[in-house]
């Protein structure tokens, strides 16, 4: 019974411990302190990242901006960080700044009830070239000392973004299960009239979601931002497909109404872990695209099949009960 | 069988779920005829006709085409024998033009697949002069009115070259000029061999155009009878004319104060207008109508679906505005809404969470909702409320109707509402469960709850009723007591038949 309820997460599961079996058989040298430190620390924005975008897709939606936010964010970021402001607010201006495009998309979509596909991809252009306009294509160099790092040595300053990532991760995946909050949104998703004929708001909701999912990414890209002496102007170029594929493969329903951030945290650590695991194996990284969209197909693919013996298992048990 | 029948149906038998749609009826249509098809909402003409176009199978029973049988019928076959139906609202491709509307479908082109657009343009026009249209075949259907389009559907399904025309509620939103009109393109058809099969609840149109009546009633056909010799009163009698099979346990319930009151409520969106009506604590006011009359656009309005724009909503004496469902919750007031596969659960959800979901707030504490106190409310109601399940963490899709049901009213009742409207309580679930939720609704009543129920089953409404309000054309035209209500009168007003003398 709890098997077949998280099977999903389960079989990613699966394909993650085969990734890492393979690996230490063929490339042992994968598992070096110093590989595994990076690879925790490269992923810990995309996990913020897919954390809201799981959200985003629980209640049916989806968000193909991010990465443009995350641009405008970053580059917010260490323009604020020249003027020398303290960093606790710093912190706060970028979030303000993730939470007001995310609200933006909300509105669009919530109570205009607009298509999200369409709104984010309108945003995603928008606040990408809207950026580039802006700089002028120009990175943001000069960052003083106590930006990189916050100003800590360098272990520390990884040590808060792994905190950072683990702690929104534990909020998120409790208040999720244990909210009030959390059983709207899958109620939501799962069928949204039913919600709002239960009494429940779905246009605040909605808007919350993307609220939620624009603070993130602020969030995301402070924690990445930190980390380089110059903040690029096009960057975060496909991390709205990176967060989504994650999301997908940690088998969350792309319709609505099905997902677990338990799920979500594995399909980060597999599509995060695929680049460098084909290196250590001798692959070419160029295989790396290619085999993240292998990995999406075949997460589909297997959902449908198990939809499809979930069905019939369903059609066994009634038969059971009827006998 | 008959010599010169074009169409005969033969003990034609159809359940859904169990539920026995339509039982040995039996249909026979002439060339050049017009045969009127009456019944009450739920009687089985559309599942009649559903056969007959294919869209269905019977379970039971024969069809037969000039007398040979249609074995495995389906929407093309029927296509291809030439049976057409036009329905209320037509359904044509709005963003097509008249011309690659008519031409949909029967239009092979040549060898190539390429499209003859001088031929199409003319068949078009030809056909639309058959029907008497002046419409320009370039036109966009969606620049057309509702009774233009009306033609354009009868003119394509004259260019596919139908032998059977089957109306379903031609007439409900046309204007008097419009269904003259039809009317006349009506008896063209019928004098060129066309055979008619003419639904409509307008029973004082049926003389000038049927032939013919067949009265269905409970599934089954009453009679077949010449149309010039039987009269409105007679018809109503015989569409109605069952005795309660089942039995209702209604009680007397002290009657307490009026909880809810609407007073010349009205609303455009929804199609409602000068709604009064006040219900009083313990009281079930019934609420019979035609599909159409505005019953459930009635009760979106209270619940804050569709905003009111006329008159007042009053709560307890107080007037209330209620913009979101979750206002009208606040209030006390519960929607069971009608569609309830669709929207009444979550199916996806477990029975605890779908019973909880209306109630929210009161699981919420410091540390998160309080799955224990969950367990415990939904193991109350599914006990109380007698739901037939293994275990509360059954997915609600797993249920049968009748307790899927019982679900969604738990929800409702752990609101604790002071009203509650009920849209189509028992539709579609068997007779146990039926007989079940009227127990309930009897107990909720007799804790003081003041309930509206909607419902299409005159046995129903007139079982388990205080009183009646019969809606028609947007409003409700009168309110009956129970001593006073019997079918015929409700059937009556909800026609449009007879109105006021019995308001009180």
């Amino acid at each position: 019974m709890r098997f077949s309820r998280y099977k999903r997460e389960i079989s990613a599961a699966i394909a993650f411990a085969l990734l890492l079996m393979i690996v230490a058989v063929v490339a042992p040298s994968f598992f070096n302190g110093g590989n595994i430190r990076d690879l925790v620390i490269n992923n810990a924005p995309a996990l913020i990242l897919a954390i809201g975008m799981t959200l985003v897709i629980l209640v049916g939606q989806i968000d193909i901006s991010i990465g443009s936010q995350f641009a405008v964010c970053s580059v917010a970021a260490g323009v604020l960080a020249k003027t020398g402001m303290p960093l606790p607010l710093l912190l706060t201006g970028v979030l303000l700044i993730g939470s007001l495009m995310g609200a933006l998309n909300g509105a669009l979509i919530g109570q205009l009830r607009l298509p999200s596909i369409i709104v984010t991809l309108a945003m995603l252009v928008l606040w990408r070239d809207g950026l580039r306009w802006i700089t002028e294509g120009a990175w943001v160099q000069d960052l003083p000392g106590n930006f990189q790092w916050f100003g800590l040595s360098q272990q520390l300053g990884e040590l808060v973004i792994v905190g950072v990532a683990a702690l929104l991760f534990a909020v998120f995946a409790w208040s999720l299960r244990n909210l009030v909050i959390g059983r709207k949104l899958y109620a939501v998703g799962s069928d949204t009239e039913a919600a709002r004929l239960a009494g429940i708001d779905t246009p605040k909701v909605v808007f919350g979601v993307f609220v939620v999912m624009g603070a993130l990414t602020g969030v995301a890209a402070f924690l990445n931002a930190i980390r380089f002496s110059s903040i690029p102007g096009n960057t975060g170029v496909g991390l709205e497909l990176k967060a989504i594929a994650a999301v997908v493969v940690g088998g969350a329903a792309i319709s609505g109404g099905r997902a677990t951030l338990v799920g979500t945290l594995v399909g980060v650590a597999l599509l995060g872990t695929i680049g460098t695991a084909l290196t250590f194996l001798g692959i070419n990284p160029f295989w790396e695209k290619a085999i993240q969209g292998a990995i999406i197909l075949v997460a589909l693919v297997s959902d449908a099949a198990l939809d499809r013996l979930g069905k019939n298992g369903k059609l066994d048990r009634a038969g059971a009960r009827a006998a | 069988m008959a010599e010169n029948a074009l169409l005969q149906a033969v003990k034609v038998s159809k359940a859904y779920d169990g539920v026995q749609a339509l039982i040995d009826a039996d249909l026979t249509l002439k060339a050049g005829e017009v045969q009127a098809l009456v019944g009450e909402n739920g009687a089985g003409k559309s599942t009649l006709i559903k056969i007959i176009t294919g869209a269905v199978q019977q379970d039971e029973g024969e069809l037969f085409f000039n007398g040979e049988p249609v074995v495995n019928n389906s929407p093309a076959l029927s296509k291809s024998l030439g049976i057409a139906a036009i329905y209320q609202q037509p359904a044509l491709f709005p963003e097509l033009t008249v011309a690659e509307n008519i031409a949909l479908g029967r239009e092979a082109g040549n060898i190539f697949g390429l499209i003859n657009w001088n031929n199409r343009r003319r068949t078009a026009s030809e056909l639309l002069g058959r029907v008497g249209a002046k419409i320009d075949p370039e036109t966009l259907v969606s620049e057309l009115s509702m009774p233009q389009q009306q033609l354009v559907e009868i003119a394509r399904a004259l260019g596919a070259d139908a032998k059977i025309l089957i109306f379903d509620e031609p007439t409900a939103s046309l204007s008097e000029e419009d269904t003259q009109n039809l009317f006349r393109v009506v008896r063209e058809l019928r004098s060129a061999g066309v055979g008619i099969v003419y639904i409509s609840h307008r029973l004082e149109e049926l003389p000038q155009i049927a032939d013919r009546v067949t009265v269905l009633r409970d599934g089954r056909t009453i009679e077949t009878r010449e149309m010039d010799v039987v009269s409105s009163e007679e018809l109503i009698r015989l569409m109605v004319g069952r005795d309660l099979s089942a039995v209702f346990p209604k009680r007397p319930v002290a009657l307490g104060d009026v909880v809810f009151e609407l007073k010349e409520l009205g609303s455009r969106s929804a199609g409602i207008h000068n709604i009064n009506l006040a219900i009083r604590e313990g009281e079930i006011v019934g609420v019979a109508g035609l599909i159409g009359a505005g019953r459930t656009e009635l009760a979106r309005t209270i619940f804050g679906l569709a905003e009111p724009d006329r008159g007042e909503i009053l709560l307890r004496g107080r007037p209330i505005r209620i913009g979101h469902p979750q206002e009208a919750i606040e209030y006390g007031i519960a929607y069971l809404p009608e569609d309830r596969r669709r929207h009444g659960v979550v199916l996806d959800f477990p029975i605890s969470s779908n019973i909880t979901l209306a109630s929210l707030k009161k699981l919420s504490g410091f540390a998160g909702m309080d799955f224990g106190r969950e367990r415990e409310v939904a193991e109350e109601y599914t006990r109380r409320l007698g739901v037939k399940t293994p275990t509360i963490y059954n997915a609600v899709s797993t249920l049968s109707g009748g307790n899927q049901q019982k679900v969604a009213l738990s929800r409702w009742l752990m609101t604790k509402p002071s009203v509650l409207i009920l849209d189509e309580p028992t539709q579609g679930i068997d007779v146990g469960a039926k007989a079940e939720i009227h127990d309930l609704m009897m107990e909720i009543a007799e804790k003081g709850v003041a309930i509206l129920m909607i419902s299409s089953e005159l046995p129903e409404i007139l079982g388990m009723s205080d009183r009646i309000a019969v809606m028609c054309g947007g409003t409700i035209a009168t309110i009956l007591n129970r001593a006073d209500a019997t079918q015929d009168k409700i059937l009556s007003i909800a026609l449009g038949h007879l109105t006021d003398n019995n308001k009180g």
